[in-house]
């Protein structure tokens, strides 16, 4: 079937590999790897959002988990940093398949389905923000330790290394998702559920198990970021800048492809930079920017990035084929 | 006698202040095609919803080979071997012919691969081999329909709901459909069919069930049930039947 | 031992006590009557237009500035204001609807959510970029007045409120039934391609909408300045209680907003009593997540 093959994402993540030894710029590696990150998470939202076509409005949940559970482990429970790592992809997914069997169980979609989550990640916003636990109004410092057996390092090449291999393992298992029977149920649900049901497909057990393993990808990238920038409050975590991102860079980039969080990560990524160069640091005109991209891909690229560019090689092959003298398909 | 592959016993089914159908009893024996006839709004496609789990029965009892199915859910109802196609067709829009009929091999097949290539060949079998990479979307009424078709058949299932699978087609269509319908009865499996094209009914069935109001008001054969006075008047109307007869006396 | 029970026996018992508990619950009815308002909105928006304004929050953080900037830059009294604020909402709701939502989204339930959610950060982070974080808040003569009925003392501008939320929700109900107009909503409501083919005007009936529930954010944003706080994320905090509302009281219910609002208003005024500021607003959102969960059509609406 179409779209990008095993040995085609192993090709891209080895020549993104080498970008670090192309530059030792400090503020491009920081770009690539909070690209990279937003990529990540970005994948997460697009198994549930894209392939699945439940449009999650509070994937910061899961993110937010991720992060928590990693920095938690290590500073309040001594665990090693790489340990804890593990155990906050864990604890994201354990939170997405709570999430998740109490809102397919009721047969919440659509709108109802986006509403509950944005009300799912702020409530653990609330919580997070006056919590003991996760240091509530102050939030938590992961303690400076650079050595590798503590998931921190001297240079930023080694987080790029790190966060783009969790990336390409992203791209992989998205992949195979695709080429795989429950990547064909997922995606049944997703265009015709009661279609779906008629054939033979369980869309609550389907939807569920799209959930936790999105839950899981994105709560990897928060864990990451925990571990890149040391510190994590509820307004970090849990906020609303995430969940937006999350869904906003699959959009862009293309739902339901494996390369569209990627592409989108990069777009919407280079985009804030973009603004940030030409006005300034001042917050907020960044999602400013982003909310007018969401409105303008949804009113005339629906199919993000990598639409556009089917779009172009149908309308390339067509010409093509006129200028040969051969008749349309 | 053996145990009919499927049985309806009693089911009665009331929305609101409506009886929609009213202590429907019928029996579907294995290897044949059965229809199911009657007006518009006499409750046919709410019967089918109800067999094929989509709809709990108010009262009484769906039975599978003597097993009690009553009020699965639509997946186990699929599981088990019994398809529907829907009556206002519900392609996958947004993937491929191949890729819709893949999703019904997928019951019975976990590899892609194979699922793909049992598509394929179900898709010859109705006649969609050559717009396998084609968008369902961009289908005629007639190839959606067929891919409803092909896509239930994908399933391999013992027992068919077709629902009007013909509406909607002009004549060629029609004539092209049915030695499709033919072909799946030959290979075993069961068809009970809900039609109002009448053409269709008497040259594929073999047994007719009548359905108006919410009743069964005739069963039998395609000629027995075509001339059965009842069966005339839930369709033209009380005093049809005498109308006609009269009618048909008078020109002799 | 016996000391140490007896003294936590009294703590509830104060706490229990009507002297509390009286007024926790009149005032939470006061706020109850903001919320039902802003719910009011939201209510009509998905009953007609059948979508879920996530823009809804920060369009009623921008009312809440335009208001307060109408008595900075113009001196005006919000209650006068509202006079003014009210038809350049409805304008600007109208104008979103119908020539930025409506288009952008193409009809599909999926994008109208990406839209209005896209609506609503630009909206939310203009407000941040313009005005920064900054709270802000006027300072009125009249906004401690309290008015003292026995049991409790009222503040005055939250009895006001309370009024004219009432008010509002009443003159809504009446343009719904009366009005020409409101029967073309209700009939859009209802059955939308039969009222097209009977010569609604379905696009220009869905701006409409949208345009009377921002004037309403206008209202309750007016009405709320004088007890109230500004800065662009206020609207969220409401935006989330406001949907609360609306899933429990029925979505398209307007009596099940002004209920469904005192309700939640009580809810949130004891389980600050007793919680705090901050999980008392868990409170709400739990009840929220439950009713989601397990009634979706709330006590007044149609089935989810």
């Amino acid at each position: 079937m179409k779209g990008i093959t095993v040995p085609w994402i192993l090709t891209i993540v080895a020549a993104l590999a080498t970008l670090p030894l192309l530059t030792a710029s400090n503020v491009v590696l920081n770009f690539l790897i909070v690209t990279l990150l937003i990529a990540l998470v970005a994948q997460g939202w697009n198994v549930l959002g894209g392939y699945g076509g439940q449009y999650s409005f509070g994937h910061a949940a899961f993110f937010g988990t991720g992060a928590y559970v990693t920095a938690i482990m290590q500073m309040r429970y001594g665990v090693n940093a790489w340990a804890a790592f593990a155990v906050g992809i864990g604890g994201g997914a354990l939170v997405g398949a709570i999430i998740g069997a109490l809102t397919f169980r009721s047969g919440l979609r659509g709108s109802y389905f986006a509403l509950v989550t944005l009300a799912f990640a702020e409530v653990l916003r609330i919580l997070a923000s006056v919590a003991p636990l996760t240091g509530a109004g102050v939030g938590i410092l992961i303690a400076l330790d650079l050595r590798p057996q503590a998931f921190q390092f001297q240079s930023r090449a080694p987080f790029y290394w790190i966060i783009l291999a969790l990336v390409g393992v992203s791209l992989v298992v998205v992949r195979m998702i695709e080429q795989s029977r429950f990547g064909a149920w997922l995606v049944a649900v997703r265009e015709n559920e009661d279609a779906a049901k008629a054939l033979g497909v369980n869309p609550t057990r389907v939807k569920f198990a799209a959930m936790t393993v999105s839950a899981a990808i994105t709560a990897a990238g928060g864990a990451f970021y925990a571990q890149y920038y040391l510190f994590i409050d509820s307004g970090i975590a849990y906020g609303s800048w995430i969940s937006v991102e999350a869904l906003l860079a699959p959009i862009v980039g293309g739902v339901g492809t494996v390369l569209g969080p990627l592409l989108g990560a990069l777009v919407v990524k280079a985009l804030g930079e973009l603004t940030k160069l030409v006005t300034g640091d001042t917050p907020g005109l960044d999602l400013v920017v982003y909310g007018g991209v969401l409105i303008l891909i949804v009113a005339f690229a629906p199919n993000g990035i990598t639409g556009l560019l089917t779009n172009l090689r149908g309308h390339f092959m067509r010409l093509r084929a006129r200028a040969l003298g051969r008749s349309d398909g | 006698m053996a145990e009919p592959l499927l049985r309806v016993e009693h089911v009665s089914k009331r929305f609101g202040g409506l009886l929609a159908i009213d202590d429907v009893s019928l029996a579907v024996e294995a290897g044949r095609v059965t229809a199911l006839i009657g007006p518009n709004g006499a409750g046919k496609t709410t019967l089918f919803s109800i067999i094929s789990g989509f709809l709990p029965p108010g009262k009484g009892r769906i039975l599978h080979r003597g097993t009690d199915i009553t009020g699965l859910p639509p997946y186990l109802m699929a599981r088990r071997g019994i398809a529907r196609t829907f009556q206002i067709v519900q392609p996958f829009a947004g993937l491929t012919v191949h890729e819709n009929i893949a999703v019904g091999a997928h019951l019975s097949r976990r590899s892609r691969a194979e699922a793909l290539k049992a598509a394929a060949e179900v898709a010859s079998a109705v006649g969609l081999a050559n717009l396998l990479d084609r968008p369902a979307a961009s289908l005629t009424v007639a190839g959606r329909k067929r891919l409803e078709v092909a896509r239930a058949l994908a399933t391999e299932p013992e027992l068919l709901l077709l629902d009007e699978v013909l509406a909607g087609l002009n004549p060629t269509e029609v004539a092209a459909m049915l030695p499709a319908i033919r072909a799946l009865a030959g290979r075993g499996v069961t068809i009970l069919m809900i039609e109002h094209v009448m053409q269709a009914v008497m040259s594929l069935a073999e047994h007719v069930f009548v359905l108006a109001e919410g009743r069964i008001v005739a069963q039998g054969s395609p000629r027995e049930v075509v001339s059965n006075p009842q069966v005339i008047e839930s369709y033209l109307g009380r005093g049809a039947a005498t109308r006609l007869v009269v009618a048909g006396g008078g020109h002799g | 031992m016996r000391g140490s029970f007896y003294a936590a026996l009294a703590f509830c018992g104060r706490m229990l006590s009507p002297i509390i508990l009286v007024p926790a619950v009149l005032n939470g009815l006061l706020t109850g009557a903001v919320y039902a308002l802003v719910a009011l909105g939201l209510t009509l928006i998905y009953g007609v237009l059948h979508i879920i304004n996530f823009a809804h929050g920060a369009l009623f953080s921008a009312a809440l500035f335009a208001a307060f900037f109408a008595y900075r830059l113009l001196g005006l009294d919000p209650y006068i204001a509202a006079i003014l604020l009210t038809p350049v909402f409805f304008l600007l709701g109208y104008g979103l609807q119908r020539f930025v939502i409506g288009p952008a989204a193409h009809g599909e339930d999926r994008n109208i959510l990406l839209v209005t959610l896209g609506l609503a950060v630009v909206i939310e982070n203009t407000l941040l970029y313009a005005f920064r974080a900054d709270t802000r808040t006027v300072n009125l003569d009249y906004a401690f007045n309290v008015i003292d009925i026995g049991v409790a003392f009222l503040s005055v501008p939250r009895v006001i409120a309370f009024g004219v939320a009432l008010v509002v929700a009443l003159v809504l109900w009446l343009i719904l039934t009366l009005t020409d107009t409101g029967k073309a909503m209700r009939a859009v409501a209802k059955e939308k391609l039969g009222a097209e083919l009977v010569g609604i005007d379905v696009v220009h009936i869905y701006a409409v909408t949208f345009g009377l529930g921002t004037a309403c954010l206008a209202i309750a944003a007016c009405l709320l300045l004088p007890t109230y706080y500004v800065n662009p994320h206020v609207g969220n905090a409401f935006v989330l209680v406001a949907f609360t509302v609306v899933v429990l009281g029925g979505m398209g219910s307007v009596t099940g907003s002004l209920l469904g609002g005192m309700f939640v208003g009580v809810v949130e005024s004891l389980s600050g009593l007793y919680l705090g500021e901050s999980l008392g607003q868990i409170g709400i959102f739990v009840m929220f997540i439950l009713v989601l969960l397990f009634r979706p059509s709330g006590l007044f609406g149609e089935r989810a």
